[in-house]
């Protein structure tokens, strides 16, 4: 039945690339056909370039090169206006509502309609858009007062009201229950039924073998190709997904005289709309040990590192235990994000932004130094001398490049900027070191820097936490690697061993056999077997 | 009592145009602070016009008067916030920065210009027809009806204006296009930019046109409130008029309508020092019971704060820049 429709193309992306400053190539030389009527999924690992090429066809960017077709014409699309025009829409991540609109007035923001403007009217016209696709909102209802998948339905609607026939959805279930997911799916299925186009963006392979017809798989911005969904297996999309392993020259010292640190026991943890973002999280840090953490992301690692470190409210049962280096046994429960930290436990996490958490932009090296220290003086005043020669040292050790100490970090590099981040964390001689994204946005020499550190951490006895988002260094790098999947440990596997498609099947898959209150060595045995 | 409420009345009429001007530039997104400056360079420049108008023709048309006027006054306050959104929207510079500044660069205005224009630096100047003009009432209703003439039809034209003014402003941002688009884009900006909208046309103009229905507040002031009488040394307290407006948007909850109540609990307060004492047969400081309006409008945000309406508390984006993000 499908077979039918899929012959018309509705949009082809003809050798398009696009990047981002001289470094980054989000896409390079992307040529795909998008059928008329059938759902299409998008995979790819993170940063791989799926939103990047959807927001080409929204008109968000522009494409350096290269050509977009729709029904056969090429088009140039300059905006969101230009998307609409053409038919499509797209639906973010970040939903664009005005909260204290009602539905209405969000559907007809913006719309240049002829005539007098009447939200009656278009309340009846979303009312029989609600009602042609079973979707669950009322028009006269508050932004404020819908639930997650609500906004996101709106949204939706919002795209239909100004006729689309594409949809691109960005992630769409990354925010839903199961339950919404489903309801989601059964919704998508009526527009195929209706004949319009449906373009998801998505990494997790459940996903797309329940709900789509084609798989198209991008791979670190390149198009890898595109097969039927019938004729796709979990363990064939993951291979193309992840590629082959690529030889990295990390060194890793093998552990010395591991010691138990920290024991982290049924972590458990909701977010603010009372989602389960950690559910009975158990293992074992060692001291002299780099700990890896694989996760697409939103799969709580964030949430993982920010619950040691004391910023995030665990729920009751949690256990973290420390075994501080001189022997105190402590748990870290309720315990001040201060308090943690001085017992040794430090955190350097690298957010997308770089600058939003940890290092003060307008300041310069010495300011952020003193952000951590500041509690040491004697005096009433601060004493920015050791701050200073912190700096200094930082500055010399890891070859920070800035005019001077006092420079705003803003204005440093982003390589630099993180030399600082790190530099300062290493410089408070933790017995803990939780880093995330550590390398985020650095180029291969500065990431063999912060490599090269980590692993100087590691011969000093420290238990280092990686997060990363990058496979091949996760596996050349850490000594054990803890796989999530949805919040729940799906597998805890020794770096030397494991293969890049065990690790990207379980970032995708929460084996039935692992239950999530098995030791964690029991678990690590049981994928060791598969 | 009825002095009481009339007073209250007629002080509340304007405190409600300034507020009015000041809650369409807030309802776009832009905290004008320089609202009591502007109110200070609508008043003088539109009584430096009048004056040199009736100086320079022997028998004055009332009809050429008023237009002039209304007309420098609102320009003079349009310049005003035409200004101020320059520096927040264009060059994206804090608006409380750029607000306080307008407010000083206003009252300084004023007194220059009312100095260098009038040739009289000491004591008041007068411009009768022009008063004539702002306090002329309606025939018959204003005196054949008792108290309903007393509470209700003894002012002039400007009152009446001023609430048509506030229903229509209800009108305008509740119930068409242009309205939705302002609110949209003082809320989040952000939306309103993906959904097509420019975010810098509707700040221009609402700080324009606000800051201008601000400058007819000032000279409406002026001629009503301070019986057409003008000395420089009025400017200081026409800028503690602006600070009031200010405040009484907040008291109104961003919301035409209750302006009109509003303004009148301000007015009766503002009064209260004169009247309230008596009343109640006690005496207390002035400068206590001039405190009311303000100590009402804490109390209102608390008791707003605490409902967790969300559209009581202002719009979302207020006081914020907006640039459009890239990558």
């Amino acid at each position: 039945m499908a077979e039918q429709n899929t012959q018309i193309t509705a949009i082809r992306i003809q050798n398009v690339t696009k990047s981002f400053g001289t470094k980054v190539v989000a896409n390079k030389d992307v040529t795909m056909d998008i059928y008329r009527g059938e759902i299409l999924s998008l995979l790819g690992e993170n940063g791989s370039g799926k939103t990047t090429l959807m927001n080409m066809l929204a008109g968000i960017y522009f494409p350096d090169s290269g050509e977009i077709f729709v029904n056969g014409k090429p088009v140039s699309i300059r905006s969101p206006y230009d998307a609409h025009a053409l038919g499509i829409g797209m639906i973010h991540q970040h939903f664009k509502l005005v909260d204290v609109f009602t539905a209405a007035e969000n559907v007809v923001l913006g719309l240049k309609e002829e005539g007098k403007f009447n939200l009656a009217a278009a309340g009846k016209r979303i009312k029989e858009i609600c009602d042609a696709y079973g979707f669950d909102i009322h028009p006269e209802q508050k932004v404020y007062d819908m639930t997650v998948s609500q906004k996101q339905t709106l949204e939706i609607v919002k795209a239909l009201y100004r006729g689309a026939e594409i949809l691109i959805l960005d992630e769409p279930t990354a925010v839903l229950t199961p339950q919404e997911a489903d309801k989601l799916f059964s919704v998508l299925r009526n527009m195929k039924a209706a004949g319009k186009t449906v373009i998801i963006i998505t990494h997790k392979l459940q996903e797309v073998l329940a709900i789509s017809d084609r798989v198209a798989i991008l791979r670190k911005g390149e198009f890898v190709g595109a097969v039927p969904t019938s004729e796709a297996t979990e363990l064939s999309l993951t291979e193309m997904m992840v590629g082959k392993k690529v030889e990295l020259n990390i060194e890793r010292p093998d552990p010395v005289d591991p010691t138990l640190r920290l024991q982290v026991r049924n972590l458990s943890c909701h977010n603010h709309e009372g989602l389960p973002v950690l559910q009975n999280v158990n293992f074992d840090i060692y001291g002299g040990e780099i700990f890896g953490i694989a996760g697409i992301s939103g799969c709580g690692q964030k949430e993982l590192l920010e619950a040691i470190a004391g910023l995030q409210r665990v729920d009751e049962n949690s256990e973290i235990i420390y075994d501080a280096p001189d022997g105190k046994r402590e748990s870290l429960i309720g315990k001040s994000p201060k308090k943690i930290k001085e017992m040794g436990v430090s955190l350097s996490f690298v957010p997308e932004d770089r600058l939003g958490m940890g290092l003060v932009g307008s300041m310069g090296m010495v300011g952020n130094m003193l952000l951590k220290d500041y509690r040491r003086g004697h005096t009433p005043l601060t004493e920015t001398k050791p701050s200073k020669e912190l700096a200094e040292e930082v500055r010399e050790e890891l070859e920070v490049v800035t005019p001077s100490l006092n420079t705003p970090v803003r204005r440093l590099s982003g390589g630099n900027v993180q030399k600082v981040l790190v530099g300062r964390e290493i410089a408070a001689a933790p017995a803990v070191l939780l880093t995330a994204y550590a390398v985020r946005g650095l180029d291969i020499n500065t990431s063999y820097t912060i490599y090269h550190l980590l692993n100087e951490q590691k011969k000093k006895g420290v238990a280092v936490v990686y997060v990363g988002e990058d496979l091949d260094v996760l596996l050349a790098l850490s000594d054990k690697i803890l796989v999530l999947c949805g919040g729940k440990v799906s597998g805890l596997v020794d770096a030397r061993t494991t293969t890049k498609e065990e690790i990207g099947y379980l970032m995708t898959n929460l084996p039935e056999e692992v239950h999530t209150d098995a030791k964690p060595e029991e678990a690590a045995k049981e994928d060791g077997q598969q | 009592m009825i002095i009481w409420i009339q007073k209250a009345i007629s002080f509340a009429a304007f405190i409600m145009l300034a507020a009015l001007g000041e809650l369409l530039s807030e309802r776009s997104g832009s905290l004008n602070l320089g609202t009591p400056g502007t109110l200070c360079v609508g008043a003088s420049v539109g009584f430096i016009t009048a004056f040199n108008y009736c100086k320079s023709v022997e028998t004055p048309n009332m009809f050429e008067l008023l237009v002039l006027i209304l007309l420098s006054s609102f320009a003079a306050g349009a310049i005003m916030g035409i200004i101020f959104a320059f520096f927040t929207v264009s060059l994206r510079i804090n608006q409380n920065v750029v607000g306080l500044v307008m407010t000083i660069l206003g009252t300084g205005l004023a007194e220059f210009l009312s100095v260098y224009f009038i040739e009289s630096t000491t004591g008041n100047v007068r411009c009768d027809p022009a008063y004539y003009l702002f306090t002329a009432k309606i025939p018959f209703l204003s005196d054949k009806l008792g108290i309903v003439s007393d509470l209700l039809f003894n002012y002039g034209f400007m009152f009446y204006v001023t609430i048509v003014l506030a229903v229509v402003m209800m009108l305008f941002l509740n119930r068409t296009r242009a309205g939705l688009n302002l609110r949209s884009v003082g809320e989040n900006p952000g939306t309103a930019d993906a959904a097509g909208i420019s975010v810098s046309k509707y700040r221009y103009l609402a700080a324009g046109i606000g800051s201008g229905i601000s400058g007819l507040a000032g000279i409406y002031c002026v001629l009503e409130f301070k019986s057409g009488a003008w000395a420089t040394s009025d400017i200081i307290t026409i800028e503690a008029f602006g600070w009031l407006a200010v405040a009484l948007v907040i008291f109104a909850m961003w919301k035409p309508l209750n302006l009109l109540w509003g303004s009148f609990v301000f007015g009766i307060c503002y009064w209260a020092y004169l009247y309230l004492p008596n009343l109640l047969g006690v005496k207390m400081s002035d400068d206590l019971t001039r405190m009311l309006p303000y100590i009402i409008t804490i109390v209102v945000l608390i008791v707003v704060s605490l409902r967790k309406k969300k559209e009581n508390l202002g719009p979302e984006a207020l006081g914020l820049s907006y640039f459009r993000e890239e990558r």
